[in-house]
């Protein structure tokens, strides 16, 4: 198993946070990971793209440039990098904040109104924990328990009380993929 | 042994710490700020002193005082803040201090961008400050090397008595990977008879100099110093590789490079192309003879590094015109992409030395 998942957004939105929650729940599985960041000089609104890698071997380079997923959250993000994505890979979207379409037709796509799912469960915060539960469900990179456990350490503790939230946010995501891959049986 | 996953720049400030380093003096500069966070938190924790200083230039002058009296003393910054130290490591080599500076490189020159970058390589290793001296270099390429090497940096700082660099990029300095980390123990540092802490504890005057009117005792100190160097070159140069056997073209590349190459090796290996990879982990020292030895073997060699060609020369300088050394590399804080360095070995694996 090797998946280099590539997560790319604004400042404020989650992209880097999610993929250190994968990077940790893929190691607490006892995986080999990675988690490469790079992002802007700006504290909010500018570029923040991380590149995860989770592989039953030792991982040889840990920059992701040619992604089997891609998230994106935003326009320029999809512009930018859907071109990247392997043959056969998977592209995210959170189509709350993405109108421009996917012109890529040798990928899958699963689109997914995060915004609006997570408005739904009471916090659009935890929109980028919506999207993580769907990849969980559609590539099984990790299990939603290792993300659990992996909340814990990745947010400091003053935000240890948004902890069931953003568990609410996975089981949705979760929801939303399955659902998908059902319509897709159809 | 507990097995966590670390982020590049946490890793240099806790292997400070149980270096036994318990004095940071230091200028926050992306992309080395988050090395000062932590110590900033960490070192108050064991006791230790954590100070931002007014700028790099005080720093490095602070690191000067501190290893004159005999600490285990750390700084750190990124190109534009290590250019402004480097007058002070001049001095520390004069006056043989030891020390660990840390350069998190970034794209230059000038101020250039916080994008990662090796462009610093020439400044380290053939010594950015004036006089005649050098500074040990070594080059992570994992953050478990950074946790390993970063310790290493403090006993051969102390044992040679000399500056020691540890030299990354932006990527190792913020990107997180599993570490094994040891049990915490006491280490036992070395003694310093030489350090200035006062005729209460040693006999006789203690002096911390790198002034030498007199020509004469200059070159004095100079040839001690090259006799230290020798030393240096002969015991510790430090180097890996990856699929030698049988390989007729071998990429040369440290840091973030080596770890693409790598991975260029593994695909050029599968389509069939002999490729092999030489990593120098010293940077100075450079592992001349090894990659002399293995210029023998093989038909040529290709150096890839975030920088227009710097290591190359080193490179150049060991195969001694047995083989022709090529380059690759992008610039500005521009990171390689496998893909591209791998379009580059073909190219040159089938068009042979016609370039």
């Amino acid at each position: 198993m090797l998946e280099e998942i590539y997560i790319a957004g604004f400042g404020g939105q989650g992209a880097l946070s999610t993929g250190q929650l994968l990077a940790h729940a893929g190691l607490l599985e006892g995986k080999c990971v990675s988690y490469v960041p790079i992002y802007g000089v700006e504290k909010r609104g500018g570029v923040a793209n991380c590149g995860v890698t989770i592989s039953d071997r030792e991982i040889s380079s840990p920059l992701v440039t040619e992604p089997t997923v891609l998230v994106v959250m935003n326009n320029l993000s999809l512009a930018r990098f859907q071109d990247t994505v392997v043959p056969g890979g998977l592209i995210m979207i959170n189509s709350s904040l993405v109108e421009s379409p996917v012109t890529r037709s040798d990928v899958k796509v699963v689109s997914i109104q995060a915004n609006e799912e997570a408005e739904a469960l009471g916090n659009v915060k935890v929109a980028n924990n919506i999207i993580l539960g769907a990849l969980l469900e559609l590539t099984g990179v990790a299990s939603i328990e290792g993300v659990e456990q992996s909340l814990k350490e990745v947010f400091p503790k003053r935000h240890h009380h948004m902890i069931p939230a953003n568990v609410k946010a996975l089981e949705r995501g979760m929801e939303l993929a399955r659902a998908h891959k059902l319509s897709q049986v159809d | 042994m507990t097995r966590l996953l670390m982020k590049g720049t946490d890793a240099i400030g806790e292997a400070a710490v149980r270096a036994g380093c318990r004095y940071f003096f230091g200028y926050p500069i992306t992309p080395q700020s988050e090395l000062t966070h932590y110590l900033a938190r960490r070192l108050p924790e064991v006791g230790g002193l954590y100070l931002q200083a007014e700028s790099e230039v005080a720093s490095i002058n602070m690191v000067y005082g501190a290893a004159g009296a005999g600490a285990r003393v750390m700084t750190a910054s990124s190109g534009p803040g290590i250019s402004l130290m480097q007058e002070g490591f001049s001095y520390m080599a004069g006056a043989e201090l030891p020390c660990v500076a840390v350069n998190l490189m970034r794209g230059g020159p000038g101020l250039g961008n916080i994008a990662p970058s090796q462009a610093d390589y020439f400044q380290a290793t053939k010594g950015g400050g004036h006089g005649d001296y050098h500074m040990i270099v070594l080059a992570p390429n994992s953050v478990q090397e950074i946790l390993d090497y970063t310790q290493k940096a403090f006993d051969l700082a102390d044992q040679y008595r000399n500056p020691v660099m540890v030299m990354a990029d932006g990527i190792m300095a913020q990107m997180m990977e599993p570490v094994e980390l040891e049990e915490e123990r006491n280490i036992e540092l070395p003694a310093k008879p030489w350090a200035a802490t006062g005729m209460a504890y040693h006999q006789g005057r203690n002096v911390i100099n790198s002034c030498y009117v007199i020509p004469e005792e200059m070159e004095v100190v100079n040839l001690r110093l090259e006799k230290k160097y020798q030393q240096i070159r002969q015991n510790e140069p430090l180097c890996d590789s990856y699929l030698l056997e049988g390989a007729e073209i071998v990429l040369v590349a440290f840091g973030t490079a080596s770890r693409l190459c790598r991975s260029v090796v593994d695909k050029a290996r599968q389509r069939g192309i002999p490729v092999g990879m030489i990593r120098p982990i010293t940077l100075w020292p450079f592992p001349y003879d090894f990659i002399e030895d293995i210029a023998g073997r093989v038909k040529w060699m290709l150096a890839v590094e975030m920088n227009m060609g710097q290591m190359q020369e080193d490179v150049q300088l060991a195969v001694k015109g047995k083989i022709p050394v090529y380059h690759y590399g992008r610039l500005g804080g521009m990171v390689p992409v496998a893909r591209d360095i791998l379009e580059e070995v073909v190219k040159l694996y089938n068009g042979g030395a016609l370039r």
